[in-house]
């Protein structure tokens, strides 16, 4: 038999016609649509759910809504496990499967209870006070491991997320957070003036705490009103009802971040839609309707399974239809908490007594005369001392509160209000100022810089009519911000202070042995404020980090204020003096997932492809990542390796002739009066005497002097220049561009286009390739009518006709080699043309690999191994290029005296001995057996296998390199577990004399 | 997010945006101490309060422009295009 607990009628939120089944902690229950898990929970009888944070102690269900400090569970099972979801929001659905967190082996007998037995060992600070001797990062670091695992409270899924988010842009005129009936009346308000606006609601329903409520608003009972209101506001075609959606976070110029859950009810609607939608909305105004939160006051044992918060209990009566047990204690400092004793009392429990803190002549609501006429015993001027029980409430200790009378009242649910905080999270994000009103013992927003109003509730508002009138006027203030219309009246609401009145009691005097919790998911308690306060914790940021109050993932919505207020009754000053810690976003968790939404796996960042990608696909090559490209590894044949294949690659070249797609260098286009100069600022070698025809190598620096990046740049025309950058640097050298010609040189007549995607481009590269070339191009190509860094234009012959093309002869193998540009769209047509004329001369294709062995063989160094953003030119071998008779970008700091140490690291080549082969990324020592640490020389920054020298080859960056030429030293790897003695030389292992790419 | 509002394009998202640093700062001349290129190179100022900064409209115009902002509240008091005068509203013609 299910559901038990459920009373014989009632229950707004249920539907009883369909019974729905889920798990828990392993056992089948029953509850109905419209539950929350731990609706259904408490029908089923089950109070007990969680174990607490540090002492293991068993924990209940405590409120019905977001606040929730307790029953957080481990959601679903695998891939799609969540951890710490509260059970108060989380929609129960068909096949539902939630564990409890935080103990084993089970939540009702669990080892780390422990923890409980120890607690006066544990104290605020434990671990600060406790694992710091001896004081070495060492043994730290050994503690560190075991107070980690013990550490956190469920587990998060190992395995990706196979769910989808989305991310949903919005603008509108008045953004109001908060489905209440003041986030309704302030739309309403909004929307008859045709202004755009969108409404979101955390809970599924709109209307709030008075769906419930037995008010009458505009004449209308509650619900009819909420009814009225909301069809009126869906019939306008710019107002969005945005229900299950969370807003979470205030940011800069208005934009709030709100999470939509989607199909987190578990209705799969055919995987089309995400499990949950990212809501950015840019809002011209926010109208804050986001209520007020209920918190507790402490006692003894205040945290045994059965102890809910006052208005959850209404919440559960009325709303799930719940009977929480069978004889009730209600314990109130307000008269809030009257509602709840008379619905506990109508559910059929019987209501033991009504334990009031005020005194007698203070309780004067009409609550308070219903709960008499209705037979309830009021004991006021009365606390809860302590309440006992093993793993649910049994009985409560109440007296007077000066300190006589004592009675014990057996009781198996205890209904708590100590008052409301209103939800200012977001006022305050948004730089909100508060002000702390003794009247209702909280913190209510003053005024924002940001174009935020509050309204209701959260302002102090306990009349529903009267939080309306809040709401309209709120409404007005927030048009007049968004420019909609000018009718902004006053936000002070006429008529009688309708603020709850709460008695500022916050914390019961604590009896020997029984613990009075402030933050029951953090398990803090009075003590812990009152050792803060001792060891000098007293401001509030120091009090929060010191105690953990707060700092869990409720953010202490329940507890703060209580916590707060502690430490301003130690210090002797006001609750307005101590303030509060700062409110930062999110309100609540938000699923890692949400945050990037689709841009997450491919979609981080965009795929670029070159012209030829679909032909290298074809080949069946594996791709690398070259920032956003797509590069082909290297074609390897049936049966062969890819390093072998590269290797093959590399040595057809410097044989015969190979190609290569070089489409991802940068290419920038320059024309303009000035260009010429322009690059003299720019390089640290000439460009103004380049004539026309011809490309040059340049090298640029950073402002201080370090090498940012290298090209060769072709003159096309007198004042028309192709610049050519690495793959890597290629948008920041266009943004550097950019910059120096509209801020730093405006006078310069240069216009930049960067056209790296509009054109293709291949290498032609190897002994043979002016042969190949000659069948391809309708030009002279021989040495002497198109010599080493010529630039032309040409026409290629390919199968479909004649295609222009520009041609550089340049090389970056070392061999005789060109480069033929086309547009794009001809990119293929070109690349297949330039393979059929090679092929009676043995072409081959290559990929990175190869080009990155000929490259190392030649000794030409690139961005990120050599030019790592510490060499200069003259660390790379390249002194000679810096002009001395022009000024250049970073020229005037290359003078320093670092810059020019004779230790400086220097490019050097490495030879492998006897065969070995030099590990990635080693290290250069003198001795490889001496103590660690050995001190370092220098260091690998590119390697490989020499088909050419017959040994493992290396460029690195070594200390007094050059000097060290003929040397031998020992490349060492820890990580390879490797010692390899290597002989220093120069950094060109083929052709130094560069006869090859002149022939 | 911040507004970041673009003389040529509008108020537009940050995301579009790259932050360039102090607009005050202009590199020395070619044949200035080697103090003034240390200043040039390292030394910022770090104001509370507002700050003329360049910012690069890289995903909508591709303009270098300088933005007037509060270092304290976000808040963007003028906004010109490189070489403009500060002293409009940027909420006059932008938005």
């Amino acid at each position: 038999m299910t559901q038990t607990w459920r009373l014989a009628e009632g229950g707004s939120a249920i539907d009883r016609t369909h019974p729905l089944g889920f798990v828990y902690d392993g056992r089948r229950y029953e509850g109905y649509a419209g539950d929350t898990l731990a609706s259904a929970l408490l029908a089923n009888g089950v109070h007990l759910v969680a174990r607490s944070f540090k002492y293991h102690r068993p924990r209940g269900i405590v409120t019905a809504g977001v606040e929730e400090p307790s029953a957080l569970v481990q959601l679903g099972v695998g891939a799609r496990s969540e951890p710490n979801t509260r059970a108060t929001t989380l929609e129960l659905h068909d096949g539902l499967v939630a564990a409890s967190q935080n103990c084993w082996p089970s939540v009702r007998f669990d080892a780390g209870a422990l923890a409980n037995a120890l607690s006066p060992l544990l104290p605020a600070g434990f671990y600060y006070k406790t694992f710091k001797w001896p004081p070495t990062p060492k043994a730290w670091l050994r503690y560190e491991h075991y107070i980690r695992s013990a550490a956190g409270m469920g587990r998060a899924a190992l395995a990706p997320d196979p769910d989808r988010y989305e991310h949903q842009y919005a603008h509108c005129d008045v953004l109001v957070i908060g489905g209440g009936v003041a986030g309704l009346a302030a739309a309403r308000r909004a929307a008859q003036t045709g202004a755009r606006v969108i409404v979101c609601q955390q809970s599924p329903r709109f209307g709030g705490a008075a769906i419930e409520g037995d008010a009458t608003i505009e004449a209308r009972p509650a619900p009819q009103w909420i009814a009225e209101t909301i069809a009126t506001l869906a019939s306008h075609p710019d107002v969005r009802l945005l229900p299950r959606t969370t807003a979470y976070g205030y940011y800069d110029d208005d934009l709030v971040g709100a999470v939509e859950r989607v199909t987190e009810d578990g209705a799969t609607t055919d995987g089309m839609l995400p499990r949950q939608r990212m809501w950015m909305v840019r809002a011209k105004a926010v109208v804050l309707a986001s209520g007020a939160i209920e918190r507790a006051i402490a006692y003894g044992n205040n945290d045994l399974p059965g102890t809910l918060l006052a208005r959850a209990v209404f919440t559960y009566v009325r709303r799930y239809g719940v009977r929480l047990g069978t004889r009730a204690v209600v314990f109130t400092n307000n008269d809030s908490a009257y509602e709840a004793a008379l619905a506990l009392h109508e559910s059929g429990l019987e209501v033991k007594a009504i334990v009031d803190a005020r005194r007698d002549g203070e309780v004067t609501c009409a609550g308070a005369a219903l709960a008499r006429s209705a037979g309830l015993r009021i004991r006021a001027a009365s606390v809860i001392a302590c309440a006992h029980g093993r793993q649910r409430v049994a009985r409560v200790d109440v007296v007077t509160r000066n300190g006589g009378d004592v009675s014990t009242l057996d009781c198996d649910l205890v209904a708590v209000s100590g008052g409301y905080s209103p939800a200012v999270h977001l006022f305050s994000q948004a730089r909100g100022t508060l002000h702390y009103d003794p009247t209702s013992a909280s913190f209510l927003p003053d005024a924002s810089p940001m174009a935020i109003v509050a309204a209701g509730a959260v302002n102090g508002h306990g009349n529903v009519e009267r939080a309306i009138a809040n709401a309209v006027a709120a409404a007005d203030a927030a048009l007049a911000r968004a420019g909609i219309a000018n009718r902004s009246s006053s936000s002070a609401v006429p008529g009688d202070d309708d603020r709850l009145r709460v008695d500022s009691l916050w914390a019961v005097p604590p009896v020997r042995g029984a613990k009075c919790f402030v933050d029951l998911q953090n398990d803090v308690t009075v003590a812990d404020v009152a050792v803060a306060n001792r060891e000098g914790y007293q401001a509030v940021e120091h009090l929060k980090r010191y105690t953990t109050l707060g700092m869990g993932t409720d953010q202490g919505k329940t507890s703060n204020v209580i916590g707060l207020a502690l430490m301003s009754e130690r210090l002797g000053v006001s609750l307005a003096q101590v303030g509060t810690t700062t409110f930062r976003p999110p309100y609540t968790p938000v699923t890692l997932g949400a945050l990037p939404g689709a841009a997450s796996g491919a979609h981080v960042e965009p795929t670029r492809y070159s012209a030829m990608h679909a032909w290298h696909a074809e080949q069946g090559t594996r791709f690398v990542n070259a920032g956003l490209w797509k590069r082909p590894h290297s074609y390897p044949r049936p049966g062969e390796s890819e390093d072998d294949a590269a290797a093959r690659e590399a040595r057809n070249v410097r044989a015969n002739v190979g190609v290569v797609d070089v489409s991802t260098l940068g290419k920038i286009e320059l024309q303009g009066r000035d260009v010429a100069e322009f690059l003299n600022r720019l390089y640290i070698n000439r460009f103004d005497n380049l004539t026309v025809g011809r490309c040059r190598y340049g090298v640029m620096l950073r402002e201080d002097g370090i090498v940012r990046d290298d090209g060769t740049t072709s003159r096309l025309d007198d004042t028309h220049y192709l610049m050519t950058t690495t793959t890597a640097n290629a948008v920041a050298i266009m943004q550097t561009i950019e910059r120096l010609l509209q801020i730093d040189w405006p006078e310069l007549a240069v216009y930049a286009t960067s056209v790296t995607e509009q054109w293709a481009a291949a290498a032609l590269s190897g002994p043979k390739s002016r042969e190949v070339l000659a069948q391809l191009v309708d030009i002279d190509v021989t040495n002497d009518a198109f010599p080493f860094l010529a630039v032309t234009i040409c026409n290629l012959r390919t199968s479909t006709g004649s295609l222009p093309a520009r041609l550089f002869r340049m090389s970056y193998s070392g061999e005789l080699a060109y480069e033929i540009h086309v547009p794009s769209s001809r990119g293929r047509a070109m690349w297949e043309a330039v393979l059929d004329a090679g092929a009676p001369f043995g072409i081959m294709p290559y990929g990175t690999e190869a080009m990155n062995t000929l490259r190392v063989e030649k000794g030409h160094v690139v961005i990120g191994a050599e030019i790592d953003g510490r060499t200069t030119a003259g660390d790379l071998g390249m002194e000679r290029l810096v002009n001395p008779n022009k000024w250049c970008i970073g020229k005037p700091l290359l003078a320093r005296p670092a810059l020019n140490a004779p230790d400086r690291w220097q490019l050097v080549g490495l030879t492998a001995m006897r065969g070995a082969h030099i590990p990635r990324g080693a290290k250069l020592v003198a001795d490889p057996d001496h103590a660690l640490p050995n001190p370092m020389l220098g260091h690998v920054t590119s390697f490989c296998d020499s088909p050419h020298a017959g040994a493992s080859i290396a460029l690195a960056l070594l200390s007094s390199g050059r000097a060290r030429r003929g040397e031998t030293l020992w490349a060492v790897s820890p990580l390879a577990d490797a010692k390899i003695e290597v002989t220093i030389g120069p950094s060109v292992f083929v052709d130094p004399e560069g006869t090859r790419l002149r022939g | 997010m911040m507004l970041i509002p673009c003389p040529w394009c509008g108020s537009r998202n940050q995301i579009e945006f790259t932050y360039g640093g102090d607009a005050g700062v202009r590199r020395p001349a070619p044949d200035a101490p080697e103090s003034a290129w240390i200043d040039y190179v390292y030394v910022r100022d770090n104001p509370c309060g507002p700050l003329d900064e360049l910012w690069y409209h890289g995903a909508g115009c591709r303009s270098w422009f300088t933005v007037r902002r509060d270092t304290r509240t976000h808040a963007i008091l003028a906004s010109a295009p490189a070489g403009g005068s500060l002293t409009d509203d940027p909420s006059a013609d932008v938005r």
